[in-house]
């Protein structure tokens, strides 16, 4: 099952490699990793994508917990969350596939964000499959690159990860 | 007051009461060997190899309730330093290693004698540290020592760039360490310890098995009190050895993969299973399945969340301090009401007593040739039980595990997480330290000694008197053990020609060399070994090559499906 664990963390050199350094010491997997500083800059707040049986999700939560920088671990995809991910994509705009992608970017709320007489960047956030979907309905032989930042999630009214 | 970073670390030492530090000197630590030799508090044991220096230390900090120190240089100091960190961690050993680093700017730049030592150690310290600035290395020793004996505890490493230990800075050791990311938790849920007592109480078939937490949480008084009143059955682990006495009749003696037949049977047929500090690990249980088939109960009580429900699914968890939790159990115990299960007990502990009378640690003695479990047993007699006893890592290990009977926490050390051969002789070399009036004997054999024989130029140099039993039989013992049950006898690379004359190799040290080769002869040499109280001496005794290590549960295996002698196979 895939989980969205969100942690606190010190925000000091290394702390990115002893979470990501857990991760591949014990077999887990990681299906996407984001990582910034807080308003707090001393706290670095990541949101990690895994997946595993209840056993395992358990197993890195105590894990996460038992380093000595990580502050606090939540779980966020046990109850009701937001998730988003920004991609930048780069499409090749000429001809007629100049305005289809702009009509394409409009329905899934894109911006295009920088455009030469050739080729568009489209920036579009959304949850996973908002993103996948795009791709999907574009013409793929026209990406000329994609780049994309990652779930951050984050708990829903009252579930606060704060120190 | 203003120091110098490396004059801060000693009086960081210093504050902390550290008798002794293990280490070798280099490049990137010069300036603290100079601050070193500028006091007289914390004296320096020279090691010949940094792997023995850890080694040493960790086997300081198991033989006493104190951190253990090392002090090695960069680059390859660092990582000859490896392999006794991770042999700490792997057994929760309170550690500091302080590891000089190459000058901050040089950092990255590929300099002479530079690794990532935080880099290469993250997975097998607790915690490291690089410290950028001398103004940081008080604050960052004193979290360093906070972390390796609070919680589990574990090694801690604090790197020391060169020129960070020559600048200077102003110096206060702070009294205390708050850390908002790392507060472990002490006291059990109060809860759950009632539940526990409740399952206990009235248990048909209850088992205790504990492991290397009850040694490290000094929580062995407590454990005897409460398994006496209790009056049940308990196994301590390879790391628990000593955690109850081996001497009592409640004792099944060891579990696992060359534990007793009672011991394991009683793990397997409980009905509540009471671990305490131990972690269910694979030469413990066997098979998680096989073992997790037979319904019973489990109660857990670790300092460490991530320990509980790993490999097996506990039914009252309870995270706290091994010694607080028993204590608090105890304490309910003697006000609870409940009534213990007294009728179950006994016919629980007839059928114990119907697998103990197996005598599974029965073995052929013979009066032409050694066999290695008659030398542990002598050694056991000779030193009154009382000694502290170090093993390397192979057959010898189990031998003296299941021989030596130890009745004290504390006595034996041994690598169990890891399995470290050579840990042997500095492991020695720290107990006899920390207890220098004390019988220290090495228990080992010719394939492990030689990984750390270096050390007997150490041993001389500060006067060691430790006694080395080398159970010599001209084999890796494990592994060809292992390749005469499961590889068709084809003994790959498991035999060593051309091994030294330890006896003359020890003479050549500066000590005392015994080559033993008949039984009748074993136990004088023991007893002349003993007597000699300032001299190190090293018994080379040739025992039988083809002697195999029993009972044994094969690896992947279950607990009940023993093979108890070679008559079995």
């Amino acid at each position: 099952m895939r989980h969205v664990i969100a942690l606190l963390i010190e925000n000091e050199s290394g702390a990115l490699s002893r979470v990501s350094g857990l991760f591949s010491a014990r077999g887990y997997n990681i299906e996407s990793l984001t990582v910034a500083p807080t308003e707090d800059a001393s706290l670095s707040r990541m949101t990690i994508v895994t997946s595993g049986s209840d056993d395992i999700i358990e197993q890195i939560t105590k894990q996460l917990n038992k380093l000595v920088d990580v502050v606090k671990v939540v779980d966020i995809s046990e109850s009701a969350h937001v998730e988003r991910e920004l991609m930048l994509i780069k499409v090749r705009a000429t001809g007629k596939d100049r305005e289809e992608m702009k009509r394409m970017a409009d329905i899934f709320r894109g911006r295009i964000i920088d455009a030469t007489d050739s080729s568009y960047i489209i920036e579009l956030t959304g949850n996973q499959t908002k993103l996948d979907s795009f791709i999907g309905a574009i013409d793929t032989t026209l990406i000329l690159e994609t780049v994309r930042s990652g779930i951050v999630g984050i708990g829903r009214g009252d579930r606060i990860l704060k120190l | 007051m203003v120091l110098t970073g490396a004059e801060i670390v000693i009086r960081c030492l210093q504050e902390e009461k550290v008798d002794y530090v293990f280490g070798y000197p280099g490049g990137a630590v010069l300036f603290i060997y100079d601050a070193l030799f500028q006091q007289e508090k914390v004296r320096h044991i020279l090691v010949r190899h940094e792997q023995a220096a850890i080694h040493a230390a960790d086997a300081y900090a198991r033989s006493t309730e104190t951190v253990g120190v090392a002090l090695v240089t960069s680059g390859p100091g660092a990582t000859n330093a490896v392999t006794g960190i991770a042999t700490a961690y792997c057994d929760s050993i309170p550690m500091v290693i302080i590891s000089g680093q190459v000058p901050t700017a040089a950092i990255g730049q590929d300099a002479f004698q530079e690794v990532d030592t935080v880099g290469i150690t993250r997975p097998c310290v607790k915690h490291n540290f690089l410290v950028k600035d001398a103004a940081d290395i008080a604050s960052t020793i004193k979290k360093a020592f906070h972390l390796a004996k609070t919680g589990r505890p574990g090694p801690v490493l604090v790197d020391i760039p060169k020129d960070v230990s020559a600048q200077s800075a102003e110096y206060h050791y702070p009294k205390s360490v708050e850390m908002r990311s790392y507060n472990p938790v002490v006291k059990g849920h109060q809860g759950q310890i009632k539940k526990a007592l409740k399952l206990l109480l009235e248990a048909k078939r209850p088992m205790i098995y504990t492991g290397g937490g009850v040694i490290l949480s000094d929580a062995a008084a407590p454990l005897t009190q409460l398994v006496r009143k209790l009056g049940m059955p308990i196994t301590n682990t390879l790391m628990g050895l000593g955690g109850y006495p081996a001497t009592d009749k409640q004792y099944l003696g060891m579990p696992g993969m060359h534990g007793t037949y009672e011991a394991n049977m009683s793990m397997h047929f409980s009905d509540v299973l009471l671990a305490v500090g131990a972690r269910f690990d694979d030469r413990v249980i066997g098979d998680p399945a096989h073992f997790a088939a037979e319904p019973r109960k489990i109660i857990h009580i670790d300092i460490d969340p991530s320990s509980i429900s790993k490999r097996v699914k506990v039914d009252v968890p309870i995270v706290g301090d091994v010694k607080e939790v028993l204590e608090e159990l105890a304490r309910l115990l003697d006000d609870s009401k409940h009534e213990q299960d007294t009728a179950s007990l006994a016919t629980w502990w007839r059928q114990i007593d119907e697998w103990r009378s197996r005598d599974c640690m029965k073995y052929k003695n013979s009066d032409e040739i050694i066999k290695p479990q008659y030398v542990v047993e002598k050694l056991w007699e000779v030193t009154g039980g009382d000694a502290f006893i170090t093993s390397d890592v192979g057959q010898h290990q189990m031998w003296a595990a299941q021989y030596y009977k130890f009745d004290k926490p504390r006595r034996w050390l041994n690598s169990g997480g890891l399995g470290t051969m050579g840990v042997g002789m500095p492991y020695a070399m720290g107990a006899q330290l920390a207890h220098p009036d004390a019988q220290v004997a090495c228990v080992t054999g010719e394939a492990s000694i030689q990984m750390n024989i270096q050390e007997l130029s150490t041993c001389k140099q500060f006067r060691l008197p430790i006694k080395i039993c080398n159970l010599n039989n001209r084999y890796l013992g494990m592994v060809r053990q292992w390749q005469e049950l499961f590889h068709g006898g084809r003994y790959s690379e498991s035999y060593m020609d051309s091994l030294p004359d330890f006896a003359k190799l020890a003479e050549a040290y500066g000590h005392i060399g015994i080559r033993v080769d008949r039984p009748a002869d074993v136990e004088g040499a023991l007893r002349e070994a003993f007597s000699r109280k300032n001299d190190l001496v090293f018994l080379d005794f040739q025992i039988d090559q083809t002697e195999n290590v029993y009972p044994m549960v094969q690896g992947g295996k279950g607990l009940t499906e023993m093979i108890l002698s070679a008559e079995d196979l």
